[in-house]
């Protein structure tokens, strides 16, 4: 029988970078917050201390900071010709667990989508008409503009003291910075990080084919650092154990880094970890949010009253929870019905391993971070002209080396044996010298009508709730997208003086074993109308206003960047139209 | 980690932490003594000894496996191990009902059986270096049998696991000494390059250090 706990006016399930970003400023309007945590407290003192962070064995192979599968897991198919499996232990994405969710242990890598990324639909139509696009994607565009988020962009980035070169000031053009970024208010709160060899090489390679290199916008901060909040950040030290790591220096940005030292001093906030919220409760008519109910580690389950829901989590949690508590229609993908579970959309990643003459070159790959690099944006979004190409989308293009890390450092040229003695020496003879970027081309993933994201039939978590059952292949547009920038990406090392070059584009089917970001969008997207969004521009459920979900899982489509940079300008704009607008008179804040 | 409230500041308890456990050497934890001859013969042919740099056996590569075998990865402590059991596509993962310890068990005894049965009542570990070589590459394209379970299988999971003990911090039983790290210049678990960063293309004179092995230290 479950307890039922004193009212609350916010609950927000799961406390990673938007759950403390909305706890902050809920707090400050002088509310009563409790977030509900499904994994640890975690904190730099105590869980990633400086004598022992850097053990890749622990943390990068065997994810010891990650959700694991056995707590909860997925279920992943091809097609719906396919029986879904589960995802016994992870492959193709990572999730985070515990207080600052991802955060912890993200790469940094800051970005803004540009301009055009938002009129995604009505953009490519008016350039290339409607019949450029295949028939069955289903872009669409946000219901935000760039111009819209530019100041909560700009509150994310200065939160993080995020360390980038501004490449477009209020529509001045800047040497140095991305000339395809949208304008920005403020330059970067700090300066670029320092770049490496591998890095700085590409860059010089990238300009000498007439291409504009900026560095990666970077939350590893180039310099020591107090935010708006008061908090400080200390200065990356290139350790090469960053992203799947915690930071024992404070100098990545996380909610521990900015916010939650200020956070919790709210005598109004309360964090409730290792509990797993159930569902989210609806009144009888169905349109109303009462609260939550969720089991604490003992298996005790409590109903946690509130006036207002804040769905935090990752984003296929997200989505799971919104099919659970039938909040929404379930997408059905033959009949097109449906908003909840649709457009779900992940990452195209690209890359081409180079080997230099080990006695010209010495990379020292480990002196990295984890948004070090060198990035050109000519091919990313509508930068390009597409309409000889055959396809749309694009991505940056980069030398984003993040480490030396020898157990995924291996790569040795192609026909050298996987074992023995010539696998040993092509080893040591490469391992200084050869160029391993996995994160290279990092571009779009367009949405379509047959990847979506629904309950499983068979599969079940420890509480025996189905699990959320992915169902996702790789389309002709993002396989074709894929080749053409891993072939720029090939003749920019060729300029490098590469001895020699092996270009891996993205092939498919969509291989849930091989990693290829956890940028998982989608599935409840925003949106100006009901009839084809899960959200409005505000992120405000349609179907229960006094429900809000953040995240990538408002992402009709994901474009050309990591999105952790979007999330968080959207869960400011949130934030905001909820203090402003919301809480002062509760109801829908669209009406359509 | 029981379920936290956390409220009024920043939880703190001095001296908490979680640092990992040293392997101590000496006997085998999970391995029966067969076993454990069998994959150190193998993986001294899979990482075979140079002038400069040990083998997979004298780095403890078997040490570390069996050590690995014997705790939470050896027992899928992290996967999802719930039913039903079957197989799917490649792209779908491993849907092993076995744990990665009991695959180990099963496959070693289906290798030796197999190898008596071609090399005259011979298990592996008693075969030449030409004849181990042979087997695993064998395993490797699928040509050499084993009873009950997929040959390609085992011998990803055992390269996998080899290269792992190879290249790990030392404080998990292989990478003896830092060798491997010392063979390909990885300068280990160093945490401050401010100093490095803009000195490009240099060999830089830093020897390896581990999370409890540095060369200043005795042992």
């Amino acid at each position: 029988m479950a307890r039922k706990l004193p009212q609350k006016d916010a609950v927000i399930v799961g406390l990673g970078w938007t759950g403390s970003i909305l706890a902050h400023e809920l707090c400050n309007a002088g509310l009563d917050v409790v977030a509900i945590e499904r994994g640890p407290w975690r904190d730099t003192a105590t869980d990633f201390l400086i004598s022992y962070a850097q053990d890749e064995l622990r943390y990068r192979l065997q994810h010891e900071l990650f959700l694991r599968p056995a707590q909860i897991t997925v279920t992943f198919r091809n097609n719906a010709q396919q029986t879904a499996l589960p995802v016994r232990n992870w492959g193709a994405f990572m999730l985070g667990n515990g207080v600052g969710g991802a955060g912890v242990h993200w790469n940094a890598e800051t970005f803004r989508f540009l301009p055009t990324d938002f009129v995604c639909r009505s953009h490519l139509v008016e350039r290339y008409g409607e019949k450029f696009l295949p028939e069955d994607m289903t872009i669409q565009d946000w219901g935000v503009t760039y111009d819209d988020l530019e100041p909560h962009y700009d509150a994310f980035e200065y939160l993080c003291g995020t360390s980038g070169t501004a490449g477009n000031l209020n529509g001045t053009m800047l040497t140095g910075g991305n000339p395809f970024e949208g304008p920005r208010s403020r330059p970067y709160p700090t300066p670029a990080q320092k770049q490496g060899y591998g890095h700085t090489l590409f860059a010089e390679a990238a300009k000498q084919l007439g291409y504009k290199p900026y560095p990666q916008p970077s939350g590893n901060l180039s310099q020591a650092y107090t935010n708006p909040l008061g908090v400080k950040l200390g200065q990356c030290t290139y350790c090469g154990f960053c992203e799947w790591f915690g930071c024992a220096n404070y100098s990545k940005a996380s909610p521990q880094t900015t916010i939650l030292p200020v956070l919790l001093r709210n005598s109004n906030f309360e964090a409730r970890t290792e509990c797993e919220v159930l569902r989210i409760n609806l009144d009888s008519s169905g349109k109303r949010a009462t609260g939550v109910s969720y089991v604490n580690s003992s298996g005790e389950e409590f109903e946690q009253p509130a006036d207002l829901v804040l769905l935090c989590g990752f984003q296929l949690f997200n989505v799971q929870l919104l099919l659970l508590s039938g909040i929404g229609t379930p997408y059905d993908p033959q009949t097109g019905n449906g908003q909840i579970g649709r457009n779900f959309t992940h990452q195209t990643m690209s890359t081409a391993v180079a080997f230099f003459d080990k006695d010209k070159y010495n990379f020292n790959p480990f002196f990295a971070s984890g948004a070090i690099g060198m990035c050109i944006d000519e091919f990313n979004g509508d930068n390009f002209d597409h309409s000889q190409l055959g396809f749309v989308g694009g991505g940056y293009i980069g030398q984003v080396r993040t480490n030396g890390r020898p157990l995924e450092s291996m790569t040795v040229p192609p026909g050298t044996p996987a074992w023995g003695i010539k696998w040993k020496e092509a080893l040591r003879d490469n391992y200084l010298s050869s160029m391993i970027v996995s994160g290279a081309c990092h571009a779009s993933f367009y949405s379509y009508r047959d990847i979506y994201l629904d309950l499983d039939p068979t599969y079940k978590d420890r509480f025996g709730r189905p699990l959320m059952r992915m169902t996702i292949d790789f389309h002709e547009n993002e396989l074709k997208m894929s080749a053409f920038l891993t072939d720029k990406y090939a003749e920019i090392l060729q300029q490098m003086g590469a001895k020699q070059i092996v270009k891996q584009p993205r092939k498919g089917p969509y291989d849930v074993t091989d990693y290829q970001t956890s940028h998982l969008c989608g599935g409840a997207i925003m949106g100006d109308n009901p009839g084809h969004s899960a959200l409005n521009r505000y992120l405000q459920s349609w179907d229960v206003p006094n429900l809000f979900v953040q995240g990538a899982t408002a992402f009709p489509q994901n474009a050309g960047y990591n999105p952790t940079g979007t999330v968080g300008a959207l869960a400011f704009w949130s934030a905001k139209a909820i203090v402003s607008q919301y809480l002062k008179n509760p109801g829908p804040l669209v009406h359509a | 980690m029981p379920a936290a409230i956390v409220r009024g500041g920043l939880p703190w308890k001095p001296g908490s932490a979680d640092p990992p456990t040293a392997v101590m050497p000496g006997g085998w934890h999970y391995f029966t003594a067969q076993e454990a001859r069998a994959v150190e013969a193998f993986v001294d042919r899979l990482i075979p000894p140079d002038p400069q740099t040990p083998g997979g056996k004298d780095c403890g590569c078997a040490v570390f496996i069996d050590r690995q075998l014997a705790g939470p990865y050896g027992r899928n402590e992290s996967y999802y191990m719930m039913g039903p059991f079957q197989q799917g596509t490649k792209q779908q993962g491993p849907q092993s009902a076995l744990t990665i310890a009991q695959q180990y068990r099963k496959a070693l005894g289906a290798l030796d059986n197999a190898c008596r049965g071609k090399y005259g009542g011979r298990t592996f570990a008693d075969l030449s270096d030409g004849e181990k070589d042979e087997v695993i590459k064998g395993l490797e394209d699928g040509s050499f049998k084993l009873e009950d379970f997929d040959a390609q299988s085992f011998f990803n999971l055992i390269l996998t696991d080899t290269r792992n003990g190879f290249l790990a911090d030392p404080i998990y039983g292989g990478n003896k000494d830092m060798a491997a790290w010392k063979m390909i210049g990885f300068p280990g678990a160093r945490y401050d390059y401010r100093d490095w960063i803009d000195r490009h293309n240099e060999r830089i004179p830093l020897p390896p250090v581990g999370i409890n092995n540095h060369p200043n230290w005795s042992q």
